[in-house]
Parts: structure tokens; sequence; C-alpha cells
């Protein structure tokens, strides 16, 4: 039997059951079930149901008070949200192969320290640069771009070969860069005289569009590109060679292994797209603000752990959506702004945030356990 | 018709640290035949199937393929070249949908541009998977299942269509029965001999002595490690290849080798 050695595996010829010539014999190799997808049907419910909340939430503070649905309100939720929506993508991506980012404030933090940084030394002499002239703006806003993103890209990188290759528990490899990139973003923003903001604000060019651009619709050009951003995610996520093996990753990772799926690869650029995604909404996060708020961002990481789970994503792997993402990442930003306009302290927010993060997961174990019980 | 064997593993020896999983281990996989390997826990079996499906690398010792030396780095390259392996523990995908993982690591592309981008085409893998459900008679209602909704012999079955669906030259399958009830075991024990018929080589692994006498055209008999029998199944004796398993007979003439 002389058969021809081929190195490419036969794609097409999946159809193997007749070519072989395996008739199909006596009886069914196995009995026939009627069990509908329970999975789509609950990850579909479950977004829709997170909705519902989000109207509740949303009627219950106007009503309280008149001001939360005014429109310069409304627009600082949905800015606010854009931004740990932008976050929480890349936060879904990681959390879908069973991992987790707790870097990812940070990394946003050291991003844009990086990035104003950059900008200031390269935008023209310090003297000009500090009060707020930059001869060289486009350069530098260019430059100062470039860099952030960079500075998130190897981040990320950094935690998905840890984690790929070293084969560290995600949870402790991005608690270390957490800290990491904390302590670098001090690092370099106290690096000049003492008392002095060593990092002077963005230019103003860079703030007024990027920051308080209007593109369309009078809308804050961050909720625009993070709407974008999101429907490019759902398409990678659900339409992509990418998108599949994200899932398959996250379901099992020995199984995907021993499937021939590349593990390693795909773990280090689910990382990366973390970190990137990370470094993408600093540079919004400091066209908006100005400059780069060192302590504001250490809890970003909760907000966005929340909006992905409570969005129904599994924090054990292998489900998840981004629509759900995209709805969860209103409720804590929601939450932030309601009670500030009803005059509750916002250490309950964080307090509220905490349970509803293990109410998510609570609600997430129940349903695995019923449909490990169901079958 | 060449005279080579498919798969001719010769003296392969592999160690974990200063464990010896393997020495001397033989085993030769002829086409259109099923070759049991057969052995006691620990008797390194595993090991040798992981060897051959590309999941562990051995240290000493050749393994032909159609008379020619290889050595597979990974599973895929083991796959490249006809050899698919049905895990003991399946290796299937539990939250995504039968046909995903029947084409799981080699994802359909759609043609053209979006291809090139990495754009799936699911209506053509879900096409191809239905049609090997209705080859295999592997009763499903829906391809789009996912497989954590399936019961283990519907599990079962879809790792052996895995399998069959892409393996041109050598299917493995390790404890195939292990899990499943009597009317499941027959339904799979039928499907390996239909895949024998169509000129496969296939190899498997069982604790069940009766299973390997009802479709094993070869035994091999592990023991520590070692190659301690081959024979036909003609020759075979059950209560032989007992005492070849727990070392009641022929240890000396493993030391000999």
């Amino acid at each position: 039997m002389s058969l021809a050695r081929s190195n490419r595996p036969s794609r097409h010829s999946l159809t193997g059951g007749s070519k072989h010539g395996v008739s199909a014999g006596e009886g069914n190799l196995a009995t026939p079930t009627k069990a509908p997808s329970r999975l789509r049907l609950l990850a579909q419910s479950s977004s829709l149901y997170i909705l519902v909340v989000e109207i509740v939430l949303l009627a219950f503070f106007s009503f309280l008070n008149p001001n939360f649905f005014s429109h310069s309100n409304l627009t600082n939720i949905a800015w606010d949200t854009s931004e740990t929506l932008l976050l929480a993508l890349g936060q879904t991506f990681v959390i879908i192969t069973a991992g987790i980012d707790l870097s990812v404030g940070t990394v946003l933090m050291l991003s844009g320290v990086v990035a104003s940084w950059v900008m200031a030394q390269t935008g023209g002499s310090a003297t000009e640069v500090v009060s707020g002239h930059f001869p060289n703006a486009l350069v530098a806003i260019t430059l100062g771009i470039g860099s952030g993103l960079l500075v998130g890209i190897v981040a990320g990188a950094i935690n998905g070969c840890l984690v790929a290759w070293l084969r560290l528990p995600p949870f402790i490899v991005t608690l270390g860069t957490f800290s990491i990139a904390l302590g670098c973003g001090d690092l370099i923003s106290s690096s000049g005289a003492a008392g002095q903001p060593t990092i002077p604000p963005v230019p103003e060019i860079f703030a007024n569009t990027i920051g308080n651009g209007n593109l369309l619709f009078g809308l804050p050009t961050l909720v625009i590109v993070s709407a974008a951003a999101s429907f490019l995610a759902h398409i990678i996520l659900k339409h992509t060679i990418f998108g599949r093996r994200t899932y398959a990753v996250g379901s099992s990772l020995e199984s995907s292994r021993l499937a021939g799926v590349p593990v390693a690869r795909q773990l280090i650029l689910v990382y990366t797209f973390a970190g990137f995604m990370a470094g993408l909404t600093a540079i919004f996060d400091l066209a908006r603000f100005h400059v780069t708020d060192i302590q504001g961002h250490s809890l970003d990481n909760l907000n966005t752990i929340a909006a992905v789970v409570i969005g129904g994503t599994s924090l054990f792997g292998g489900s998840g959506t981004i629509s759900g993402t995209v709805v969860g990442a209103f409720i804590p930003v929601t939450l932030s702004y309601g009670f500030n306009v009803i005059g509750v302290s916002s250490f309950w927010q964080l307090v509220a945030i905490g349970v509803i993060i293990i109410l998510a997961v609570l609600v997430d174990q129940l349903r695995r356990r019923h449909l490990a019980s169901s079958i | 018709m060449s005279a080579e064997p498919v798969i001719k593993v010769r003296n392969v020896s592999r160690r974990f640290g200063h464990v010896v999983a393997l020495r001397d281990a033989n085993l030769i996989a002829e086409a259109g035949q099923v070759s049991a390997l057969v052995g006691d826990n620990g008797a390194g079996k595993s090991t040798l199937i992981k060897i051959l499906s590309g999941a562990l690398q051995h240290d000493e010792g050749e393994i032909l393929l159609d008379g020619n030396p290889v050595r597979f780095a990974s599973p895929h390259q083991a796959r490249d070249l006809g050899i698919e392996t049905v895990y003991q523990d399946l290796a299937l995908a539990p939250s995504l949908d039968v046909a995903s993982n029947l084409f799981l690591g080699r994802e359909l592309r759609c043609r053209g541009i979006l291809g090139f981008l990495g754009f799936l085409d699911d209506s053509a893998m879900h096409e191809r998977a239905q049609r090997e459900m209705e080859n295999l008679r592997v009763g499903l209602s829906s391809v789009r299942q996912p497989v954590l909704t399936l019961s283990g012999g519907q599990r079962q079955a879809i790792a052996v269509a895995r399998a069959t669906a892409w393996g041109r030259r050598v299917i493995i399958m390790d404890e195939p029965t292990a899990a499943l009830g009597v009317r499941e075991t027959d339904k799979v024990l039928r499907l390996i001999k239909r895949i024998k018929e169509s000129g496969i080589a296939v190899i498997i692994v069982s604790h069940s002595l009766p299973e390997v006498f009802s479709v094993a055209d070869r035994i091999t008999i592990l023991r520590l490690g070692r190659t301690v029998r081959q024979m036909t199944r003609a020759e075979a004796d059950m209560s032989e290849v007992v005492a070849f398993m727990t070392g009641a007979a022929g240890e000396e003439s493993a030391e000999k080798k």
C-alpha cells in the first residue's frame, strides 16, 4: 500500500467517512437528543436581563433626582462608560480564556504617563512646553500616541508570555504587573525637581480633538471609538479563527493543545490585545483630562471585571459575549453617578461593586451547576 | 502494497527525570489491522501513545512511518502525517459546539480576502460536520449543540468522528470504551472494525481483554515500560496474556533482549 506523503493537512477532505469507506453500520452510534442550546439561550438572556437592570437603575436615580437625567450627566455617564468599556473589551477576551487581567488600570496609567512625557519631551523646549506652547505639536502628539500604545502592547505581551510560557497563574502575573506599572508610572512622573509637576499638560489641539472633540451627532470622540471597537470585537470573537480559539483555549487548554491549537500564541495575543486596549484607553483618558491621574486608575481593573462578569462572561472561561460586556459596562458607572446625585458617599459605590461582582459570579456558578446537573 | 508496516516502533525509551517510563518498547501497526496495546497500570501505554501522537517525544529508539524514521515535535506534525488520536479524556472543548470541536485547530476559512483576515466559514463547517455525523450515524439533533450538553457516548462519538474525519493512515484510541455502557461500547467496537476495513491502521489501548480479543488483530503487551510480547490474535491465549501483563511469565525473555 503506497500512501502519498503530504505535509499539508487535507483541509477539504472532511467527508472522510465516505472517503475511507467507513460505511454506516447498523444502529446509531449514539442516541439522538433534542437538548436545545441552553448555553446560548442563557447567554442571550443574560445581556437582555442586565439591560433591564440598567434601565431600572436609570429610572430609579432619575426619580430620586431629576438632575440625573440631564444632558450633561448622561453625557458624562456615556463618556465614563466608554472608557470602562474600551478596557473591558480586552478584559472580555482574557476572561474567556479563563484568565484575568488585574493590570489593565495601572498599565493605562503608565501608558498615559509615558505618552504625556514623550509629548512634553518632543513638543518643544522645556519652558515652551510648561507654558502650554508646543511648536512641534503634531510630531509630539504622534510620538506620544505611538509610545503610549507601545507601552500597553509591551505590558500585555509580558503578561501573556508569563502566563503562556511559564504557566504562571494569570491572577498572580497581572497582580505583579499591576504593581510594576504603578511603580514605573510614579517613578517617571516624579523624576523631576521636588514639588514640580514634572509632566506638563498635553497640547491643546490634542485635548480638543481626541479628548473633547465631537465626531458625530455631538457625541464625544471616545464614545464613537468605543462603539466601533465593540462592534469590531464582537465580529472578531464570533466570526474569526482568533475568536473561536479564544473560546477553545478557555473551554479546555489541554484539549485545545492536543487538537493542534497554538495555545501559547493565542494566550500571548489575547493578553497583548488587552494591553493594547489599555494603551488606547490611556490616549483618550489623557486627551480628556490633559494629565494622567496616577492614583485614579487603581480600581479600573475592578470596574472592567465587574462589566465583564455582569455581562455574563464566565470567570471559568469558554463562554461570554461582547454584547454582555457593553451592557455590563454601564452598571458600575451608572451606580457611581447615581450615588453621587442622590448624595450617597462614593465609598458605598465600592461596596456595591464588590457585592455585584460576587453576585454575578454566584449566578454564573449556579448556572453551571444547573447545566451540569441537567445532562 | 509495500511490506513495511505503517507504524513500527523500535526500542523506544522515554525517561521523566529518574523515572524510566519506557525502555525498549516495540510496536507494529499494519494498515487495515487493529493493534491492541495492553498492560497493567504504569506499564507505559499512555507514554507510548503520547509519543506516537506527538504529545511527547522519545529519548532513544526510532519510530518508522511506512519505513521512514519520523519524530513528532508536536501533535500537529503527527496529524499532518495522517495520524489521529482519540485521547482518553477525548480532548474536546465542552463549551464549543460539535462542529467547532470537529474543526478545532483546523478551522475552515472563508474564501478570498475575508479568509485572509481569519474569518471562519461556519456554514461550510456545519455542513461537513453534519455529513460526518450522518456517516458515522451519530444521532445528534444539531451540530450547533455545545458538547457539554451531550452524553458520554455522544462525546465519545464526536471524538472518534474527528479522528476518522482527518486520520489518513493511523488512528490511535486510548481506552475508547472506558467511560461507556455496554451498548455504547458495542457500537464503538463496531465502529473500530469499520475503520480498519477502510484500510487504516488502528491502535487501541484497552484494559478489557475480552474487548481486545474481539477487535484486535495483533496484541502487544507492555510491562514496566518494556514490550514483553507481541503476538497475533490467533496465537494469543487470554491466560497467557494475563501472565505476561502481570509478570508471571516472560520476564526472562524480556531481560534477554
